[in-house]
């Protein structure tokens, strides 16, 4: 008989496009949350392979905090025109505007927070009963027990003691009006799988990920761009470095390294090489040491 | 490179979050700022050497408490396999998390503390590993270094322990390694300390380990998940089936029946986003076309005609109960099983297993939280199943409840 084994990127493939396919099964009106960041851009990639030759059945949504790197939204635009899905974006201005949330003070102000009550108003005005996302469980020790359907009361929070238990490949999606589900097709990759299969696949990226030249600073273990949301303070050293990013999010909190890779295959070797999870290189992650735990409990992504 | 999934049983203090802790910092995957992370928490704890455990403790509540209280992934990779381990709690009240590990499992790792040898915790987790059909079992005997890395100790334990085993029927391949998880004996590498002992390290025996079997690639099962429309102008006509492969191997023009509706057809193509394949097998997701046009929807199953699965309202199951909510006698429940979701009714208990004695118990109505019995269940429309013994896919099922939509129940199909 032949050997009937699948590669390990083979395996985790198929288990994201199953995934992707029982939430669209499962659920009225799901939707893929799309931030422009490598394992969002993963998950897309994925949905088109699992609906192929169809097209994706459920819209693309971006929580914009309007402090993007500029190369993000170009990349976002591009990405979704040629995917031929529906984009539709939540603005954190729009609930800072209408007094849903204030603005953080301070020089390590960050809207990354208020990120939570700007996804939740889109999921409520929407109506989206599931939203896929792109965590990976290898990222930060609270995710590591998420599932792949993930439960939210009415009031868009995880309860880490009361999860579901899931079996085999049995996916519990049932919920009461007002409840929703969190899915994560990709749960199972780490950040190495990720690299390899964007790079097996050839999925072009946000020329941030490589390394370029940029004006940055050193604030609180974290090397931050100089961009036009940030206030460099009196003391703070702007240095132009040979930076890329490790994730792409918020540019008030999303610290670069210091890296010289270029290509793919430059990432990879760094990435193997590598003695920082990625989440470090995040500033929000490191206000306490169960920061990520306590966002997640109140609806964060 | 592939994937093995395993998962960790033991009883408290047994040494199982300092063993997962030596895999993951022996094979570099504890990150620099990971380590920081617990070498802080160790000093706020007081502990007087870094806790290798607090890697895999998760969530603040558990930390709060100091025990692990659900299940946890890991993931490391060697250049030989990458590796996800279910991490579960050792305690008693936590059989169902053990199932919840043990359901995805390709390995079982069964810590024994030297000093204790096989105590009844050792056996009911072999038990679950056993019911869950788990291929592979390493039972690790932990702290060697307390009994003097002695030969004698290790022997006693790991006859003990096969005299235990020989009572259940599915553990194929039980290996035993001795460890000291504190120090890394045998963990990654060969130990000097233990120059009797001639078998493998834990380590390559998890990289080298055949999981090949995993599956069953004999009898041809295509659970129909969401059925592929485009509408578009180029793919006017096209209707296709999504799924993942249940077990066996499909090729264009083999005969197949659909059920439950029993018409039969041919498959005409496996279509994939990378163009077509010349054939599928498990646990490849694929779309499959068919020669003639029927009415398929999702819940279906596609089959090989000459061998179909059982189709029926009568189920006889082994059944762990999830809730804390007891079990209602005559109870109806929603039950869902490959790509279908029906209701059943509990129409009797057979038996409850003892797991501590492994002896049947007659004469009870219902399961509580941690119970494992056997039931009978009658279905509102049948199943197409196999026995979990023959397919882990097709043989498998939960139980919501249909008020609070919980998980209440995981069933394996005798
Ligand atoms: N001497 C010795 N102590 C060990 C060994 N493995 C674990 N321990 C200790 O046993 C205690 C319990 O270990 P832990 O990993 O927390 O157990 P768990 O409850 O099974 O996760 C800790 O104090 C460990 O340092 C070993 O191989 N030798």
């Amino acid at each position: 008989m032949p050997d009937y084994n699948l590669s390990h990127l083979d395996q985790l493939e198929a288990e994201a496009i199953y995934v992707l396919r029982e939430t669209a099964a499962q659920f009225r009106k799901p939707a893929l949350l799309f931030s422009g960041g490598k394992d969002s851009i993963l998950m897309a990639h994925l949905a088109r392979k699992a609906f192929w030759p169809a097209k994706v059945p459920f819209p693309l949504v971006h929580i914009d905090t309007g402090h993007n790197f500029p190369e993000t939204i170009t990349y976002r635009d591009e990405y979704v025109a040629n995917l031929g899905a529906e984009l539709v974006v939540g603005l954190v201005q729009d609930s800072i505007d209408s007094g849903r949330v204030v603005e953080e003070k301070g020089i390590n102000a960050s809207r990354n927070k208020l990120q939570t009550v700007t996804l939740l108003d889109t999921i409520e005005a929407n109506q989206y009963d599931a939203c896929l996302g792109g965590g990976r469980r290898d990222e930060e020790k609270a995710r590591a027990k998420e599932r792949f359907f993930s439960h939210r009361d009415e009031f868009g929070q995880w309860d880490p003691k009361n999860q579901r238990p899931e079996l085999w490949n049995l996916f519990n999606g049932r919920k009461h009006e007002g409840e929703h589900f969190r899915v994560f097709p990709l749960s199972n990759f780490t950040e190495m799988d990720v690299w390899l299969y964007i790079q097996r696949e050839g999925i072009p990226l946000p020329s941030l990920y490589f390394s370029h030249e940029r004006e940055v600073f050193l604030r609180g273990g974290s090397l931050l761009a100089v961009t036009d949301f940030v206030t460099v303070q009196p003391g703070e050293a702007v240095e132009k470095k040979v930076v890329r990013f490790r994730t792409i999010g918020d540019a008030t909190c999303t610290g670069a390294v210091e890296s010289a890779a270029g290509t793919l295959d430059a990432i990879i070797d760094e990435v193997a090489a590598a003695r920082q999870t990625e989440r470090g290189t995040r500033s929000d992650d490191k206000r306490s040491e169960t920061a990520m735990e306590d966002r997640k409990r109140e609806g964060y992504f | 490179m592939d994937i093995l999934r395993f998962t960790t049983a033991g009883s408290v203090d047994d040494g199982k979050s300092t063993l997962i802790g030596r895999l993951l910092y022996d094979s570099k995957s504890i990150f620099e700022d990971q380590m920081a992370a617990m070498e802080e928490s160790s000093k706020r704890r007081g502990d007087a050497v870094v806790n290798l455990a607090l890697l895999t403790d998760g969530l603040k509540a558990e930390r709060e408490q100091g025990i692990t209280i659900d299940v946890a992934y890991r993931y490391f990779a060697t250049p030989k396999r990458k590796f996800i381990i279910a991490d579960t709690p050792g305690h008693i009240q936590y059989t169902r998390n053990m199932v919840t590990g043990a359901s995805t499992a390709n390995l079982a790792i069964i810590l024994v503390d030297a000093r204790k040898g096989v105590i009844e915790q050792t056996k009911r987790h072999s038990f679950i590993a056993d019911l869950l059909r788990i291929q592979h079992v390493v039972v690790a005997v932990n702290k060697m270094d307390l009994v003097g890395y002695d030969e004698a100790v290790y022997n006693r334990i790991v006859e003990d322990y096969k005299a235990f085993a020989s009572r259940l029927d599915n553990l194929i391949d039980i290996t035993a390694i001795p460890i000291s998880a504190l120090n890394g004996d045998n963990v990654v590498d060969k130990s000097n300390a233990m120059p009797w002992y001639q078998g493998p390290s834990l380590l390559y025996h998890l990289e080298t380990v055949y999981v090949g079997g995993e599956h069953n690639h004999v009898d041809a099962r295509f659970p129909v998940q969401w059925v592929i429309r485009p509408l578009s102008n180029e793919w006017h006509d096209f209707r296709g089936y999504a799924g993942r492969v249940a077990g066996g191997v499909f090729k264009p023009g083999d005969d197949v029946t659909v059920l439950p509706s029993g018409f039969t057809t041919k498959v005409r193509e496996i279509h994939t986003a990378e163009g077509l394949l010349e054939e599928t097998f498990a646990p490849q997701s694929v779309t499959m076309t068919l020669a003639t046009e029927i009415d398929i929807s999702r819940g279906d199953m596609i089959v090989k005609a000459n061998n179909p699965p059982a189709v029926t309202q009568e189920i006889e199951a082994m059944v762990c109960w999830f809730s804390q909510t007891p079990m209602a006698a005559r109870g109806k429940y929603i039950l869902r099983h490959t790509t279908r979701e029906t209701q059943a009714v509990i129409r009797d208990v057979r038996y409850m297993v003892d797991i501590n004695t492994l002896h049947k118990v007659e004469g009870v109505s219902s399961l509580a939280m941690n119970d494992i019995g056997r039931l009978a269940l009658r279905t509102a429309v049948p199943l197409i199943h196999d026995s979990y013994r023959r397919n882990r896919i097709t043989g498998s099922f939960i139980l919501i409840h249909p008020g609070t939509n919980e998980t209440v129940g995981a069933g394996m199909i005798l």
